[in-house]
């Protein structure tokens, strides 16, 4: 009924969906995202190859900002989900994970750029089904051997026996099809849906200050608000999503090469 | 017409969101392998580089106090040693000091007495001596006297009263002045 009143306006208002994740290609096949993608590798190793250039025992301030990224996707990830054992060789990979999704994903909130990488599905799968899940396995196979990785992973000691022919399958499943695929979504997802949630809020308040009946026009104020109260959520929820996909990739890893279930 | 826009816009194909584009796959993989390199191999060592030195020298700085507390405290025990040594020591010489002071007083008391004894005897020997003396002299003059004082008698007039008393007299006189000196 609502949008039958608005329709009457001169124009009308066309809600933001799939179409505004394509974007058509700035020059050649080049898009937005693909931009922004190696922008984001330029900006994270300018970041630390810059504060890392000159480091000493007691830090300055830009040496401490490098410091605490570092020491979060090595002690606070790496540390604590692989192991105080095995986790000096995976420190790179989880923090290069975790500050690459962090800065896509930011890229959802920054003026002019404002567009999360991670809301396209490619990004997300590359980084799980062709890093993450091979890495994983990889080191489990390499730790457990073939048929000892399979067991390790498929088949978790302290269950009746019965229960295996449910559970081994289940196990078999999440291992080897779902995790990557899972972790792959879970950013993409919450990307996809919170630009779009940006988009709803931020184009229905123009479409209402400018096309809607006199009286409706103040909402668009209320429609604002709405957009920048959700762009705090949403600077929340990349941080956390890229901290999430740092912690599962790690989890995985730490998993495979654990002694014991 | 509403209706055929609607219908326009959903047949005009937008593609699934969830089909990923393998450009951008590709993209995504190589861009992060890009990154990966430069982390692995510029940044982590120099972190972890400055970790382990960090550590080293933060135990080093522990070692280095702990040496120094343990030297400080077998300096301290060495000083505590030696100064109950010099105690001892102070004690021992004021003890000795006080013994010896005890003895010479005690010798010079004894030395004292003995020489007191020893004058107080040869007072006494000489006082024995001069009255031996005086008495032996007091006894010939006692003898000469009575001579003279018989010869006297016997030479000169009995009846003379006056002449006996002067006699007399001069007698007790002579007497006295010869006990003056041994009076003294």
């Amino acid at each position: 009924m609502g949008r039958l009143v608005l329709a009457e306006g001169a124009e009308k208002f066309a809600p933001p969906g799939v179409k505004d994740f394509f974007l058509p290609p700035i020059f050649g096949d080049v898009t937005k995202p693909m931009v922004l993608m190696v922008l984001s590798v330029v900006i994270v190793s300018a970041f630390f190859l810059i504060t890392s250039r000159n480091l000493k025992i007691v830090p300055t301030r830009w040496q401490f900002a490098a410091e605490s990224v570092y020491d979060f996707g090595r002690n606070n990830i790496a540390r604590e989900q692989i192991g105080s054992k095995d986790f000096k060789p995976f420190v790179p990979l989880i923090l290069t994970l975790f500050t690459f999704v962090l800065v896509n994903n930011l890229y959802g909130i920054i003026p002019i750029i404002q567009f999360p990488t991670m809301a396209r599905i490619g990004f997300p799968l590359a980084l799980s089904l062709l890093v993450v899940y091979p890495v994983y396995h990889y080191v489990g196979f390499k730790r457990h051997g073939f048929v000892g990785y399979l067991k390790h992973a498929t088949v978790p000691p302290g269950a009746p026996t019965a229960i295996y022919f449910l559970l081994t399958p289940i196990e078999f499943l999440q291992k080897f099809v779902l995790n990557p695929v899972t972790l792959a979504i879970r950013v993409f997802a919450a990307m996809f849906a919170g630009h779009l949630i940006l988009l709803v809020f931020t184009l229905g308040g123009e479409y209402l200050l400018l096309h809607a009946a006199g009286p409706l026009k103040p909402v668009s104020i209320i429609s604002w608000a709405f957009a920048i109260a959700m762009t705090f959520l949403e600077a929340f929820i990349q941080v956390l999503q890229a901290y999430i996909f740092a912690l599962l990739s790690a989890n995985y890893i730490g998993m495979a090469l654990a002694e014991d279930h | 017409m509403v209706k055929s826009a609607a219908v326009l816009f959903l047949a005009e194909d937008t593609p699934s969101p969830v089909l990923p584009h393998i450009a951008e796959v590709i993209l995504g993989l190589v861009a992060f392998l890009l990154l990966l390199f430069v982390i692995s191999k510029f940044v982590s060592p120099k972190f972890e580089a400055l970790y382990t030195e960090r550590t080293a020298k933060i135990e080093g700085g522990i070692e280095k106090a702990e040496a120094a507390q343990k030297e400080a405290e077998a300096a301290l025990v060495q000083y505590k040693a030696q100064l109950a040594e010099a105690r001892a020591e102070s004690a021992r010489i004021r003890d000795d000091a006080r013994a010896e002071a005890e003895q010479i007083k005690e010798e010079l008391r004894a030395q004292a007495q003995e020489e007191s004894a020893r004058i107080v005897a040869q007072g006494q020997a000489q006082l024995e001596a001069q009255r031996a003396q005086i008495v032996a002299e007091l006894r010939a003059e006692l003898g000469r006297q009575a001579v003279e004082l018989a010869s006297r008698i016997v030479g000169e007039s009995l009846e003379d009263e006056a002449r006996r008393r002067g006699t007399v007299d001069r007698f007790l006189a002579d007497l006295d002045s010869v006990s003056a000196p041994a009076k003294r």
